[in-house]
């Protein structure tokens, strides 16, 4: 049985239950719902969620362990001597598993019955050939105890999958059975829903937090990798990038770390005093029909996908610089720069900064507005003074939100700034940055366990605690300076 | 109550500080006030009492155009202040609302400190030549609303941070940091408990020595104790307008009787 059918059961019991819980409910008081402790369709949710939860977590549970459980196993009975030289036990347990995946084919095909697999040895038989006209690709021809161990680790994984499906659909039908037989009108079973909200938030929240512990420590992981094959010394400070195919590479993050600062830091230049400003006319100056065009009108800016600014960069604003701007001013003849994806990353932010800026000055109470006007002061005094200051950790949060999209955007600066990595001060100069080269380093053709390759995590671990480490300093400042109103 | 009705009878040939006539106010197509005319003396506390929604709010904001910031509102007929129109088309509202002030119900001072709250005005109309003359004013203005002697160890201590009366003292505070001649308010006790209540009605029989007071209030013993001029709208007209004690004790009107006993309202 498989795991969506299992699901699907799992599925059909809790919701029948919910059915049956609350007519089992309703009936116990002769249908008249007062007399019930809870609403009727609390009980029913009480049986749906004795025979779902339960039934899923197991089920869960098993997906994870049983792949464990089954290499161990198998891995023990691969012979040191049917490892290849040069080969590793893990490239033989993959190769397990699919001779284990071909015999299933073979049985499905009513080529090979089971009675035929007992018999069969890999002297008698061209098991690789007759796996190929399957579709099942081996690489070599098969040893007996490779093929043992295939047999075997197919033995157990027909059983273990059996064993879940009759685990988990019996604790589904105990579940409900348990529940159904705990239903009594005065039965809280309001509260018992309350509770199993409550851990639901809280496992959903454990999920965002888990995620990012999993990304931080697999950065961390293989970042260790690369300091051990690269000295820390030379990434931090070495001032040049240049990866080579064959090793001897320098792999100094200086230079990236330049174009990424500087890109980010023309397109905050571009995009906070813009869209700033457009959101205090919306907020503050706007009369109601602007305000609801100009609005989404803005927004619209958002849904467009970076790629599409990168065309917008590589095929209009970085020409039209070049030709009108930096060619005659004899100060630059790429139409690759940093000023390009600055310029268009710039445009891509206006949104960010200016829809969140605008929810937070409309935040700000009236009552401070009218306070100022009574007092003599103008509408941009009173936008200054007052609500800028009472609006500033939003307006903050604003900010950081668009400069860790700018330091993390990738696709305009390939397409706008190019990728050569370069440190310079010349803003019409072709750079780039982490993120492209971390797609590059990862995508390339080296070795996996290159520093060439293992650099990208080096990379994007430093980048994590930049923008880790600006988001302390924007909280830091945040909490001296705002004014906090009630 | 005669010691009190013989300071009115002083005061009832004072200068006129605001003159109404014929003032119609419209939100939208709701004709919100009708046809007010009413004569505000300098260095007089005027209240306006009435029940919810006849139209005394809506009155008091149109003597600083504060109604100009709501969207959809009108007002017609004439309203002068020293004889000069406020709605000409030559008067700044800005600067009008630096020489009417006004304290809203809920205290609303903003969210810095307490001395930025009160310099706000002086700064922004450049009254203070130096820092000097500009702690001077904070303290002068801090000390009229009687709240120096409570604050002067924490000026730099937000003013959002204080109770809700010390709250509304710092906001007349910044209220009459500008100097104004004319000090509108919009039921500045109504959030307050009694001690606090009773402070700002103080301060406001205190004010009148140099303001201009026009006080809104739904107390009615409020406005017996602390106005001499009382105005009665209901419905948005202007009902009666008289002597407080007049007002209370003798009403000319059978509406301005019945919601006095507290029949309407």
């Amino acid at each position: 049985m498989s795991v969506g059918i299992i699901t699907l059961i799992v599925l059909a019991i809790a919701v029948g239950g919910f059915f049956i819980g609350r007519a089992r409910a309703m009936s116990l008081v002769g249908g008249d719902a007062r007399k019930l402790h809870s609403l009727p369709g609390y009980y029913g949710q009480l049986v749906l969620i004795f025979a779902a939860v339960p039934a899923f977590a197991a089920l869960i549970l098993w997906l994870l362990v049983q792949p464990m459980v089954i290499e161990a196993r198998i891995g023990a009975l691969i012979a040191p001597e049917s490892i290849a030289e040069g080969s590793t036990r893990d490239l033989v347990m993959s190769d397990v598993r699919r001779i284990a995946n071909g015999i299933d084919q073979l049985v499905a095909q009513q080529v090979l019955s089971e009675a035929d697999l007992r018999t069969l040895s890999t002297e008698q038989s061209d098991l690789r050939s007759r796996m190929a006209d399957v579709g099942v690709a081996l690489g070599s021809d098969v040893v007996q105890n490779v093929f043992e161990a295939a047999k075997e680790y197919r033995r157990i994984s027909i059983f273990a999958r059996m064993a879940m499906a009759a685990v988990v659909l019996l604790l589904a039908v105990t579940g409900a059975v348990f529940a159904f037989r705990r239903i009594l009108p005065d039965f809280r079973a309001r509260n018992v829903s309350e509770a199993s909200f409550k851990v639901l938030l809280i496992a959903a929240s454990f999920v965002a937090v888990l995620t990012t512990v999993g990304i931080v420590l697999s950065l961390a992981f293989e970042t260790v990798h690369f300091f051990r094959l690269y000295p820390a010394k030379d990434f931090f400070f070495s001032l040049t990038w240049n990866p080579q195919f064959r090793g001897g590479s320098d792999l100094g993050i200086a230079p990236l770390l330049w174009g990424t600062l500087y890109v980010s830091f023309v397109a905050l230049v571009v995009s906070v005093p813009v869209g700033l400003f457009a959101a205090i006319f919306l907020a503050e100056y706007a009369s109601k029909p602007v305000r609801s065009a100009a609005k989404p009108a803005i927004e619209v800016l958002a849904g467009i996908p970076t790629i599409v600014y990168g065309l917008f960069a590589l095929v209009t604003v970085g020409p039209v610089l070049r030709d009108y701007f930096a060619a005659p001013l004899g100060i630059g003849s790429s139409s690759s720069s940093v000023m390009t994806a600055g310029l268009v990353m710039g445009i891509m932010l206006i949104p960010f900064v200016s829809s969140l800026s605008d929810d937070v000055i409309n935040a700000v109470p009236q009552s401070l507005r009218d306070g100022s006007y009574a007092l003599g002061a103008t509408r941009s005094e009173t936008v200054r003074r007052v609500i800028l200051p009472a609006a500033l950790p939003g307006i903050v949060g604003a900010i950081l939100l668009a400069t860790s999209r700018a330091i993390g955007e990738t696709m305009i600066v390939v397409m706008g700034a190019g990728a050569a990595a370069r440190l310079s001060l010349d803003p019409f100069e072709a750079m780039t940055t982490i993120t492209v080269k971390i797609v590059s380093q990862l995508t390339g053709d080296t070795e996996f366990g290159s520093p060439e390759t293992l650099v990208a995590f080096a990379l994007g671990l430093t980048l994590f605690v930049i923008t880790l480490a600006l988001n302390v300093v924007a909280l830091v400042v945040v909490r001296r300076y705002r004014e906090q109103y009630e | 109550m005669n010691t009190m009705q013989k300071v009115e009878n002083a005061l009832a040939d004072s200068e006129i500080k605001i003159g109404a006539r014929g003032v119609q106010v419209y939100y939208g197509t709701n004709h919100a006030l009708k046809d007010v005319d009413v004569d505000i003396a300098d260095k007089t506390v005027t209240a306006f009492i009435g029940p919810s929604g006849c139209g005394k709010s809506t009155f008091l904001r149109c003597l600083n155009r504060m109604n100009d910031t709501i969207v959809g509102c009108r007002v017609e007929g004439q309203i002068t202040l020293d004889g000069e129109d406020i709605y000409a088309p030559t008067v700044d509202p800005v600067q009008l609302r630096a020489r009417v002030g006004m304290v809203f119900q809920k205290p609303n001072p903003f969210p810095k400190s307490i001395f930025e709250n009160v310099a706000y005005g002086p700064r922004i109309h450049g009254l203070a030549r130096g820092r000097a003359e500009l702690d001077e004013i904070v303290e002068k203005s801090l000390r009229r609303a009687a709240l120096w002697d409570e604050v002067k160890d924490r000026l730099t201590a937000p003013g959002t941070g204080l109770s809700g009366g010390q709250q509304q003292r710092l906001c007349i505070a910044r209220a009459i940091a500008t100097a104004p001649e004319v000090l509108l308010m919009d039921e500045p006790a109504s959030a307050l408990d009694p001690i606090a209540t009773a402070q700002i009605e103080e301060l406001i029989d205190e004010l009148r020595s140099a303001f201009s007071v026009v006080i809104v209030t739904h107390s009615m013993q409020q406005a017996a104790r602390v106005s001499q001029k009382t105005a009665f709208f209901h419905l948005g007209s202007l009902v009666e307008f008289g002597e407080t004690g007049q007002i209370f004790t003798n009403p000319q009107d059978p509406r301005t009787e019945s919601y006095i006993t507290g029949r309407i309202g």
